[in-house]
């Protein structure tokens, strides 16, 4: 069921995924399956049930360890969005009177099948985010996560109030006007500073191509449901007699009905396969300039340990402390690099094959509808071509 | 006067009839003001068929069903001068508030009681049965909007027809203005709508559209309007000529052939003529509220309610159809500007072969955002436009329905007003004065006669409006459904 597949190696010694999912009113409890064989663990197979903050919670304890500077921290899934459905929802059911009873069950079971779409991605988007800490070898180890993985009970994880999410917010100023100063800095490293440009390009780049393919697909989906009006008012028209003008209405509502099907499959998999995937590396893509931005932090760090050891040796006061602090920077400094380096060369060969796994989906899906809507339009034709 | 009309056959004599009623209204018209005062048809009737000689020159083609113009102008010629000094007294009567002013059948009945009135019928019967005979030949495209004139910059539109055996010439050329055709309609429509035919409505005028045209904007919205324009006169004028009462009409044999056209001035929006049709149309609507007429015929009943059910859902699909296009229209641009990112996400990726799979990617979304553009229009010409044409010939059906009820309506108010009348006439005949009772035994006579004459302008209406009727349903479904849906394949 995962949309995005980040090509993860099936390790035996862990592997998550999420078994189960109950969506209630405001809120998904998805029940998390463990299979390890790693002797932290008490058992070898256990689960839990999680809920949306849990995951969250677990994500920023990554981002606020220091030791994990240096690696690309997988993104955090994306909440379980049901407001527009639900909207979308109500709307039909005030609506109800106005239309004739055909078009409104048809209507509701879209919009059921919608919410169902939405719901599989959700647990699909949060499967993937295990995955990917399980798989990483320095992650997979954090306590944290082991407890995520075994707690049977709640986690009491309160999502932040409105006080830490002020504290957030300026965090965030902070860190992005400190982000512009930080990519000032040029890098000594070719390959570091090659990766700066790049993905800071790409990371705009996959930003627009989302929105973009995001509004190409809500067209189409309303092109579909302008279709399915199409077809429910043919089929009135059809309905109110029997002469052949109206059992020719009939079959083309039909037509119209077996398109819009197929135009809607075909909006929902350009959604899954296209849009998502867009979504998902503009994440990475920023986890992986986040990392960046730390490393070139640790690097600005160490150089102005530097400047301070050597104003220190000069005035020859507190010449130790400053070597001492230089070395830390130092060693910080490396030890980012070092892992990032890694960590970036992995990014960009677990994006091409994501990329290539879905866009080869992509094509083979659309093929498949365009060909099943040229056999329905050419059936039709000759049909209505018979009874003329 | 029936005997006269012998000696030709009778098909002439219908057309002959037909043809006199065109002279004659051209001497209604000139006492009528809210019609154009150059009139084609002058009010002088003898020099009217000698500027169709002229114009049509003496070519005489041998067809053994339609004569040419000419003969009947020539035969009408004399019919004419026999006639007009009884038109006179007729005329002076003026447009009297129970008549339509300009119901050629109105002025057939009191001049020649019932035999004329059925003759009219049985011609126009068989002038039905003689098209059937006709081979269908006509095609009309109208095509290459120009633009005309600096400062009031005017389209003209051009078209061609072809082959159509009562027409002089094979092939013709003319140039027309979008204000031609609107008085083409308006002619057409005052002078067929209150006996009961369906007039096919003109495409409606936009002022934003035309402003925009205007003012040379060449963007791809004027561009689209012309279109729209251009293809919906072409059906319009197809499905004028199919009608076989309206292709005979000399009002649009004229505009089909003769080069030059008076303005029309009455269709300007803005015109006085315009606001006087608006405040028309508005009473219109009062008064159908108003009347309730006790419907007898049950067909009419029926057909009626098909009618409003037909109305109603042709609406909605018609809704439906153009936000279908709107939202392919919208598809197409998302996925240009869709291409586009890729494109550039394609460039700035470093790894090769991702870079060309994505550049790939944007090339077939370019491809598929023409495809779906394409696709919009397809839809939008063929179908909506359709549709939006058959929604406004339902509006035309209804109002010949509501016609078919005013006429009613006025019948039974002169009925009334008869009776009102002649109790008027008893009164007075007890109290005994002389010369107001011969006043009132002239307006009785007078009722009397409007009486009738309702009674026969209902009965006529009636007939006509299902003979229209039967023949506007399926076929014309049929053939604008099918090339649509192979447009789309």
């Amino acid at each position: 069921v995962s949309s995005v597949n980040v090509d993860l190696q099936t390790d035996a010694t862990l592997q998550v995924d999420i078994s189960d999912a109950l969506s209630e009113r405001d809120k998904v409890k998805f029940t998390v399956h463990t299979k390890s064989t790693l002797p932290n663990f008490k058992q070898n197979e256990f689960s839990v049930v999680r809920q949306h903050e849990e995951f969250i919670w677990l994500h920023d304890s990554f981002v606020e360890n220091e030791e994990y500077a240096g690696y690309i921290i997988p993104p955090a899934p994306p909440r379980p969005d049901f407001d527009a459905s639900r909207e979308k929802l109500q709307k039909l059911g005030e609506g109800e009177g106005s239309m004739t009873k055909e078009e409104f069950t048809k209507m509701k079971q879209e919009l059921e099948a919608e919410y169902l779409a939405i719901f599989k991605k959700t647990v699909a988007m949060h499967e993937v985010f295990l995955c990917r800490v399980a798989a990483h070898p320095v992650l997979r180890k954090d306590l944290n996560f082991h407890v995520f993985l075994e707690y049977n009970q709640d986690l009491s994880v309160r999502g932040k109030n409105k006080r830490e999410k002020m504290e957030d917010f300026f965090k965030n100023v902070v860190k992005s006007a400190d982000g512009v100063l930080v990519a000032g800095v040029k890098d000594v490293d070719d390959f570091f500073e090659h990766e700066k440009t790049f993905l800071l390009e790409y990371h705009n780049r996959v930003k627009d191509a989302s929105a973009k393919s995001d509004r190409m697909i809500r067209s189409h989906k309303s092109a579909a449901d302008d279709i399915n009006r199409i077809a429910s008012t043919l089929y009135t028209l059809g309905t109110q007699d029997s002469t052949d003008v109206c059992k020719f209405f009939l079959k083309v509502s039909e037509l119209f009905e077996k398109t819009r099907k197929i135009e809607a499959r075909v909006a929902a998999d350009e959604d899954l396969k296209l849009a998502d995937l867009l979504k998902y590396y503009l994440r990475e893509s920023q986890a992986a300039k986040d990392l960046l931005y730390r490393r070139g932090r640790a690097l600005v760090d160490y150089e102005n340990a530097n400047k301070a050891l050597d104003r220190a040796r000069a005035k020859n006061k507190d010449v130790l402390q400053a070597e001492t602090s230089q070395q830390v920077c130092c060693q910080k400094f490396e030890k980012i690099s070092e892992s990032a380096k890694q960590e970036l060369i992995d990014f960009k060969t677990r994006r091409v094959a994501a990329f290539r796994k879905n866009l080869v989906e992509l094509a083979e899906l659309e093929l498949k509808h365009a060909k099943g809507n040229l056999q329905l339009l050419q059936s039709c034709l000759g049909v209505l071509k018979g009874d003329t | 006067m029936a005997a006269e009309m012998e000696p030709p056959p009778l098909g002439d004599a219908g057309q002959t009839d037909f043809r006199e009623i065109e002279d004659g209204e051209g001497f209604f018209v000139s006492t009528v003001t809210t019609l154009e005062s150059p009139e084609p048809s002058s009010p002088d009737p003898p020099s009217m068929p000698a500027e169709g000689i002229s114009t049509n020159g003496p070519k005489q083609e041998d067809i053994s069903l339609d004569d040419d113009p000419e003969d009947l102008f020539a035969e009408a010629t004399e019919e004419v001068s026999l006639d007009s000094p009884e038109r006179e007294p007729i005329l002076s009567d003026g447009p009297s508030p129970a008549i339509t002013p300009v119901t050629p059948t109105a002025m057939l009945t009191p001049r020649m009681g019932l035999g004329t009135a059925e003759m009219f019928e049985r011609s126009l019967d068989e002038i039905e049965e003689d098209d059937s005979g006709d081979t269908f030949d006509m095609h009309i495209a109208v095509s290459d909007p120009e633009k005309v004139g600096t400062f009031n910059t005017v389209l003209m539109y051009s078209y061609i027809k072809t082959s159509m055996t009562i027409f002089s010439k094979n092939e013709t050329t003319v140039r027309r203005r979008f204000s031609d055709f609107l008085g083409l309609h308006s002619k057409l429509a005052s002078r067929y709508l209150h006996i009961g035919y369906i007039v096919p409505p003109a495409p409606e005028k936009s002022i934003v559209g035309m402003t925009k045209v205007k003012v040379g904007k060449e963007d791809l919205s004027s561009a689209e309007f012309v279109e729209k324009r251009r293809s919906a006169l072409e059906r319009y004028l197809m499905r004028t000529v199919k009608h076989p009462i309206l292709l005979k009409d000399p009002d649009v044999m004229m505009f089909l052939e003769s080069s030059e056209l008076p303005r029309a001035v009455s269709t300007q929006a803005l015109s006085g003529a315009g606001i006087l049709r608006m405040v028309n149309k508005a009473a219109d609507a009062v008064n159908k509220m108003t009347i309730k007429m006790n419907e007898s015929d049950a067909w009419f009943e029926e057909k009626h309610q098909q009618f409003e059910n037909l109305d109603l859902q042709l609406r909605k699909l018609h809704a439906s159809v153009e936000c279908l296009v709107c939202h392919r229209k919208e598809l197409s641009v998302n996925t240009a500007s869709f291409a586009k990112s890729a494109a550039m996400l394609g460039n700035s990726e470093d790894h090769t072969a991702l870079s060309r799979a994505l550049s790939q990617l944007a090339e077939v979304e370019e491809k598929i955002d023409q495809l779906h553009q394409d696709q919009a229009y397809a839809d939008f010409y063929l179908f909506s436009e359709l549709l939006g044409d058959y929604v406004r010939l339902i509006t035309a059906v209804k109002g010949v329905f509501d016609h078919r009820m005013k006429t009613w309506s006025k019948w039974q108010d002169t009925q009334l007003l008869l009776q009102k009348k002649r109790e008027a006439e008893s009164k007075l005949q007890f109290a005994n004065k002389p010369d107001k009772l011969q006043q009132a035994q002239d307006e009785i006579k007078e009722l009397e006669g409007k009486v009738q004459q309702g009674e026969k302008d209902f009965e006529l209406i009636s007939k006509t409006i299902r003979k229209e009727v039967s023949r506007f349903e399926l076929i014309k479904y049929w053939e604008a459904f099918l090339p649509e849906a192979k447009a789309i394949a």
